[in-house]
């Protein structure tokens, strides 16, 4: 009996121990890809094999991101950018789910706006952009509304459609209590949508990085955006890159905290 | 003096856009307070359909239900229905499941939430309290299932169908635990299956329904030696298998292709 028992022990050891081994060997891939890819980078810079005036080098973005950060600029656009980001992709979430609330707690007023919503989520939500702008100003309350602009429309008609894909049963166990409509939302519905809301966060981080891009190119007063565009202006794609690196950092830090959540959330199901 | 629940003239039809489909017709029964009544019939024949407008879930297109003489319109606090699965939330711990009906109806104190407690200890789900259904196996959701329902002291229990999604095992075990639950606490029960020997085994009296549509053919009285006795018990017993094979032709008689 000892015997077999630790014969199993050596084999689920063994069996861990390889689990760690293709774990470390992923990690090591990962790593050697990222450092291939920035050395091939500053030496083909280096080497004039791409043009340095247009692709840069890390060595160079290092230095400006030095320079950027000791001079406090870096940190007032990228805390402007990030603001109007979070603040877009809240604002999008939020209301998308609260008009997806409306339209189940009135089923007529699906009914009838549900052609205006296919309109309006096929047509291109950044083309409003020189509107909102004329309409709220050329700031920040402008470019945040693009953020949630972009998102608002796509999460209202998924969180819709989740609300009313909720199985009827367990709205039945709660009617047999007579449950009133607010009660069947509040302990069922909402509940029950959960996964779909955070799968449209996920989609929806993407979605106001997008919308917060477009109006700072357009407004152009301050942030990642504004750098960008500001780079591209003068030809200096040193800077360009910079921002662009910063966004991939900050979206997937987004990204990350999001899922997070989701795990946090998602696990009783 | 009235029976305690009253079925009279129900007749209900399903409508669709494109036809208008006969689920129940002119069905009249009653039941006596403390009764373990059984709907047996073929799948199709309107069980669902009658059980939700005695819960008042549906509004029959004809005929009332009264429940102690009172007519039942809107849903009713004496009525307790459990569904076929057992629709536990999966997002809400044991406890709050079996709390769930306080809650909706406003009468979650002290008092109430340790008698719904009680009930799941003596059902022998101590210790699940803060476990989340998917930790449990299917017999023992059904029980909280069971305790969700019992949990608000309805007068008549409405069970559609709670055992057929179990293994045979959980199935037996659970019959006899439900019926010793329910007798202890004198509930009024209805029980629809398409089990014959689960009816026979559990209930005071079988009510037959035919499908197409959906009509109360016979009344049986289950012999007073065998009401006695819990469902394991008369599953054993003689009359048992005498009743089962009676039963058997009838619901055979009336299957419509033969
Ligand atoms: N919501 C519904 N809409 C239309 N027809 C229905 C609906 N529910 C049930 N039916 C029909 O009514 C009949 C009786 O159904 P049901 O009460 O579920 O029977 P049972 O529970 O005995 O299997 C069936 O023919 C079924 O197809
Ligand atoms: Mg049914």
């Amino acid at each position: 009996m000892n015997l077999i028992n630790n014969r199993l022990q050596a084999l689920h050891a063994q069996y861990v121990a390889s689990l760690r081994k293709e774990k470390r060997l992923v990690r090591s891939y990962q790593l050697l890809i990222c450092i291939a890819f920035f050395t091939l980078w500053e030496t083909a810079s280096r080497n004039q094999w791409i043009d340095p005036l247009l692709f840069s080098s890390p060595s160079a973005i290092a230095t400006l991101l030095v320079q950027k950060v000791k001079d406090g600029s870096l940190f007032l656009h990228t805390s402007v950018t990030l603001f109007e980001t979070v603040l877009g992709f809240l604002f999008g979430t939020l209301l998308g789910t609260c008009f997806a609330a409306l339209l189940w707690w009135f089923p007529r007023l699906s009914k009838i706006t549900d052609p205006y919503l296919v309109v309006l989520n096929a047509m291109p939500k950044v083309a409003l952009g020189p509107i909102l702008i004329v309409a709220l100003g050329p700031n920040f309350s402008s470019i945040i509304a693009m953020g949630t602009l972009i998102s608002v429309i796509i999460t209202t008609i998924v969180v819709y459609t989740s609300f009313r894909e909720v199985d009827p049963n367990y709205l039945k166990v709660l009617k047999t209590f007579g449950a009133n409509r607010w009660q069947c939302f509040k302990e069922a519905v909402l509940p029950a949508s959960f996964p779909t809301i955070i799968s449209t966060l996920k989609v929806n981080v993407g979605l106001s990085w997008v919308g917060v891009m477009v109006g700072e190119f357009l407004v152009s007063k301050q942030g990642l955006g504004y750098m960008i565009i500001y780079g591209f202006q003068v030809f200096h794609f040193t800077l360009v890159l910079l921002s662009l690196l910063i966004i991939a950092c900050l979206a997937t830090v987004m990204y990350q905290a999001v899922a997070w959540f989701e795990k946090k959330l998602m696990k009783n199901r | 003096m009235m029976s305690f629940l009253v079925v009279h003239r129900v007749s209900h039809t399903y409508f669709t856009e494109k036809t208008a489909i006969p689920a129940l017709d002119n069905v009249s029964l009653s039941i006596e307070k403390g009764e373990f009544v059984s709907f047996l019939g073929p799948s199709g024949c309107g069980k669902t359909t009658l059980l939700s407008i005695i819960a008042s879930l549906l509004r029959p297109t004809e005929g009332t239900v009264t429940l102690e003489g009172e007519k039942i319109q809107s849903m009713h606090p004496s009525v307790g229905y459990m569904l076929q699965q057992d629709y536990l939330f999966p997002w809400k711990t044991i406890e709050e499941n079996i709390l769930l009906g306080l809650t909706i109806m406003g009468i979650d104190t002290q008092e109430t939430r340790q008698q719904a407690l009680e009930l799941l200890n003596r059902i022998g789900l101590k210790g699940t309290e803060q476990h989340y259904p998917n930790q449990l196996s299917g017999g023992m959701r059904q029980r909280a299932a069971l305790v969700r329902t019992m949990a608000t002291n309805p007068k008549i229990l409405l069970l559609d169908e709670p055992f057929s999604a179990l293994d045979y095992q959980t199935k037996l075990k659970l019959e006899e635990l439900v019926w010793q639950t329910l007798k202890d606490f004198g509930k009024t029960a209805l029980l629809v299956t398409h089990d014959i020997g689960e009816a026979i085994a559990m209930s005071d009296r079988i009510f037959l329904f035919s499908a197409k549509p959906g009509r109360l053919v016979r009344t049986f009285l289950v012999p007073s030696e065998l009401r006695q006795l819990s469902p394991f018990h008369a599953r054993q017993h003689p009359a048992f298998s005498d009743l089962f094979q009676f039963l058997w032709k009838e619901l055979d008689s009336l299957e419509p292709n033969q």
